[in-house]
Formats: C-alpha cells, sequence, structure tokens
C-alpha cells in the first residue's frame, strides 16, 4: 500500500515539503519568524536554546535541530545564527548537508543587522520555494513512514477509546512494514511491565524497565513528588486517579506489536516496527523528539482537548470524548467516540483512523495546520550556564 | 464494547468500574462481573468517567483496572463507594516512598 508523498535526494521521503528556517540560537528566532512571516511554504523553529549549553544539552539542541533539518518533510533549509553562539549556525547547517538537500546558513553580526538578515534570507528561501514548486508527489509505500503516536490531555476516554483505537491503527501499519513510535518515558510508569513483556530480546525489555528507574529517580531527586505534575489536574477531573491508571491507558496507543528497539531523544530509529523513544511526557518536549528521529507524521490522542501542531508535520487530532470533539471542532479531526457507544468496534475505529493518516499523508491537510500551529520544544536535561 | 450500559469494566480482574454518564448517589446500577449481571448501589455519587467500587477493598489494598494494580486504598472502600484521590494513593515517582514500592533494583 502506498502514500502520494515527496521523494528526497538520499532515498528518504517526506509527506510535506516544506522550506525550512532554522535559528540555531534564540538571538536569532527572531530574524528567523521574521523572514519566513506571510511567505507561503516556509516555516520556522521557535529555538530558545543553541546557546550557554554544555555536554548532553548542546548535544541534544544540536540532534534536535539537525534533525529537523534532515526530516524529509523538509525540501530545504536555511540555518540563521547571530555569530557568537556556542552552537553556531555554520555546524547546524553542515551537520545537515549529508542529507542532499540545499541547506544555507547566514550570521545577523556578519550580515550586518537584523533588516539585512531578514532581506538576504527571504532572498534565499525564495529561491528554495520555487525549487520546492517543482517538487511533485509520487507513490511511496507506507513501509517508508515513521508515524509518532502521542497522548495529551487525556481523561477516561483516551484508555477506552482513542488510544486502542491508534494502537489498532499502529498494527494496520507496522503490518504494512512501517514503523510506529511511542515516546513519553513517564507515562509508561505502572505499565513498564507489559512492554517489557513484548521486547524483542531480554535486554531491550530490561532497557524499558531501566528508563522507567531512571525517571523515577530524577523525580525522587528534585525532592518533590511527581503528582504536583502528572496526572495533570485535569487528568484527575477527568477520573484519572494515578500515574499507574493514565499508563496503562496510555501504551494502547502503541498497538500490540513487538517492541524492536529503545532509542534515546530525537534520534532516528535503526529498526522498522514498534519503537520506544525516551522522552519526557510533556507534550510538544516528546512531539519535537519525534520529529527529529524523523518521524513524517504524528497522530496525536486527547480527552480534554489539545491545539498541538507541528513546525513541519502534520498532527492528526483523535478524541473519544463527544462533547469535547462537538467543543473543540476547530482543532481535532476525528472522533471515535462511537466505540464508547457500541455502536463501532475499536479495530473498526483504527481503520478510520489508518485511512485518515494515509489521506493526510497524501496532502490533506489537518486541523492544526489550517490554524497554522507549530510548536517546537526542546527536552531540555541540566541548566543553562 | 459498551452498549448501552451506563458503567463498562475493563478486564473481569478489576475491582472497579468506570461511570460512562453521570450516576447519581442511591442509584443501582447494572454490571456484568466475571459472567454474572449484578446490580450495585451507588453510595457516592459518581461524575462521567470516574470510578465506583465492585466489591469491598481493606485499608491499603490493590485499586485495579484494566487488570493491573492502580494504586492502593488510603482507607478502607464499600462496594459502590466512589474510588479516586480521597481514598487511593500512587506509590509511583515519590521520595517519600520506599524502593521496594517501586520495583527500582
Amino acid at each position: 500500500m502506498n502514500f502520494e508523498g515527496y521523494r528526497r535526494p538520499k532515498g528518504k521521503a517526506g509527506v510535506r515539503n516544506h522550506v525550512l528556517v532554522i535559528p540555531s540560537v534564540v538571538c536569532s528566532q527572531g530574524a528567523a519568524e521574521a523572514i519566513t512571516r506571510n511567505v507561503k511554504g516556509a516555516v520556522y523553529l521557535a529555538n530558545v536554546f543553541g546557546c550557554a549549553q554544555v555536554g548532553e544539552d548542546r548535544e541534544q539542541t544540536k540532534r534536535t535541530l539537525v534533525g529537523f533539518g534532515t526530516n524529509p518533510n523538509v525540501f530545504a533549509i536555511l540555518v540563521v545564527g547571530n555569530g557568537c553562539e556556542n552552537l553556531p549556525a555554520k555546524e547546524v547547517a553542515e551537520a545537515i548537508a549529508p542529507s542532499g538537500k540545499r541547506v544555507e546558513f547566514i550570521e545577523i553580526q556578519e550580515v550586518g543587522g537584523t533588516k539585512k538578515t531578514i532581506a538576504k534570507g527571504k532572498r534565499i528561501i525564495r529561491e528554495m520555494l520555487a525549487d520546492a514548486a517543482a517538487l511533485h508527489r509520487e507513490p511511496i509505500p507506507l513501509s517508508e513512514m515513521i508515524l509518532a503516536t502521542e497522548c495529551g490531555g487525556s481523561d477516561y476516554t483516551s484508555g477506552l477509546a482513542s488510544n486502542p483505537a491508534l494502537g489498532a491503527a499502529s498494527d494496520y501499519l507496522i503490518e504494512a512494514g512501517g514503523t510506529v513510535i511511542l515516546s513519553e518515558t513517564t507515562e509508561l510508569i505502572g505499565a513498564e511491565h507489559l512492554l517489557a513483556r513484548r521486547a524483542r530480546t531480554p535486554e531491550i525489555g530490561k532497557k524499558v524497565l531501566d528508563l522507567i528507574a531512571w525517571w523515577e529517580r530524577e523525580a525522587i531527586a528534585t525532592g518533590q513528588d511527581i503528582r504536583g505534575a502528572n496526572p495533570a489536574p485535569g487528568n484527575l477531573a477527568g477520573g484519572i486517579t494515578t500515574i499507574e491508571e493514565k499508563s496503562l491507558g496510555c501504551i494502547y496507543k502503541g498497538g500490540t506489536k513487538t517492541l524492536e528497539e529503545v532509542i534515546p531523544y530525537g534520534f532516528p530509529p535503526t529498526r522498522k516496527g514498534l519503537i520506544l523513544m525516551n522522552t519526557p511526557g510533556h507534550d510538544i518536549d516528546q512531539l519535537t523528539g519525534m520529529m527529529a528521529g524523523g518521524a513524517q507524521i504524528a497522530v496525536f490522542t486527547t480527552g480534554r482537548g489539545t491545539p498541538t501542531g507541528s513546525p513541519i508535520a502534520p498532527v492528526i487530532k483523535i478524541t473519544g470524548n463527544g462533547e469535547t470533539y462537538r467543543k473543540m471542532k476547530d482543532n481535532i479531526d476525528l472522533n471515535v467516540n462511537r466505540i464508547l457507544e457500541g455502536k463501532e468496534s475499536v479495530k473498526e475505529a483504527g481503520k478510520t483512523v489508518f485511512n485518515e493518516m494515509v489521506a493526510v499523508a497524501s496532502g490533506k491537510l489537518t486541523k492544526a495546520e489550517k490554524l497554522g500551529q507549530r510548536d517546537f520544544c526542546i527536552f531540555k536535561i541540566g541548566l543553562n550556564f | 464494547m459498551a452498549g448501552k450500559s451506563k458503567a463498562i469494566i475493563i478486564n473481569e480482574r478489576d475491582n472497579v468500574a468506570t461511570a460512562l454518564v453521570p450516576l447519581e448517589a442511591g442509584s443501582l446500577v447494572s454490571v456484568e462481573i466475571q459472567g454474572r449481571k449484578e446490580k450495585i448501589k451507588l453510595l457516592s455519587s459518581i461524575p462521567v468517567g470516574h470510578k465506583f467500587a465492585l466489591q469491598e477493598v481493606a485499608q491499603g489494598g490493590n485499586v485495579i483496572k484494566y487488570g493491573e494494580p492502580i494504586g492502593q486504598t488510603t482507607a478502607p472502600v464499600r462496594r459502590g463507594e466512589h474510588v479516586h484521590i480521597h481514598n487511593v494513593v500512587s506509590h509511583r515517582g515519590r521520595k517519600e516512598v520506599g524502593d521496594e514500592f517501586r520495583g527500582i533494583p
């Protein structure tokens, strides 16, 4: 089975054809935004890091920015720096270059101020956009698709309807040879043994358990109580009592297949099938990590409702809460409430989600794209210095 | 899955059901527990999406949903009682609880 996508120079395939402007540092974010403002087909990243970071944090910021540049939904890239940051624009551009795409970089200090940078940046992206317009969609096998799964604003319907429906869609994609990323490690607490049992090898199973132990230790080391953040107040109001209950509802979205691999934040999967990426439960941190890892599309389940979108990828929003769907129709793409009314099976709803995913991959716009919702946030590990 | 029922039990091991509509204190709710049809009298009002106990749970006992423990009771819970943060606690990710509760090696 195929979707209609864009073939990239080194063989990967995207579902969108964006020209991306990456600020390598927070200081050039304003210029990057101005370069893309009112330019159809161009997007920028709201990066707030890129300076005063060391060690793992600097690497994570670089890996994430580079991962967005190499993501197959991106046609060409302009990196904008200020000039004195410890993550230079040139370094980011050079790391994207092996993808075979056109990538340029400019620096505000070198060009001579913001106005000149905006003018120069606009000239560069206009050329890139003209080239992008000449590329056409072609049939791409679904085995090349990497789906990011996510849930946010969960309530009791998430574990009963939307996550099981997404799980069925995840299974269909894996059966077609594709890849599904499950993330939000903190929201596996209480369900880790079920996922570990499905691991391809005992070592991968142990990795799952070790990751959960690490997150719990980190929570304890802060001297705080994880319950202050998770379950969130809206989860509690929606009937979810504990993190275990939330997690057990949460893991349905990854489906029922073998867990093939556990990967760190922002890294690309090296296998097909079901993958676990280690990310926080923070909605935008995890979405950003999966897109940096090369996911071309996301399906996001919600109970309470959420507006989330990505700068470079379609995010399909589904809910099992009929009232939320009616109240937030401009945000939510699919309603799978019929499962709870007993009018539709989980598998039938899963087929609907799967078909929507293929349609969106082939060009149908999501509600988040129509709204121009472009959330971006890198998972930060330590202190800025 | 749920039919026209007012509450759902997800796994046969569960000792709680989830309300699919708001339920009033004192009302009788029909549920199917391990193949047996039973009526449970609700001791408190249950908001939609919230849980009530299918059987008595002693203080410190496991609350089971999705066939798995989701937390422990902080007081004895009676059949038909609302089960939520006022009488259930999680021990995961919390500093004041020993490692033995968390399964950390």
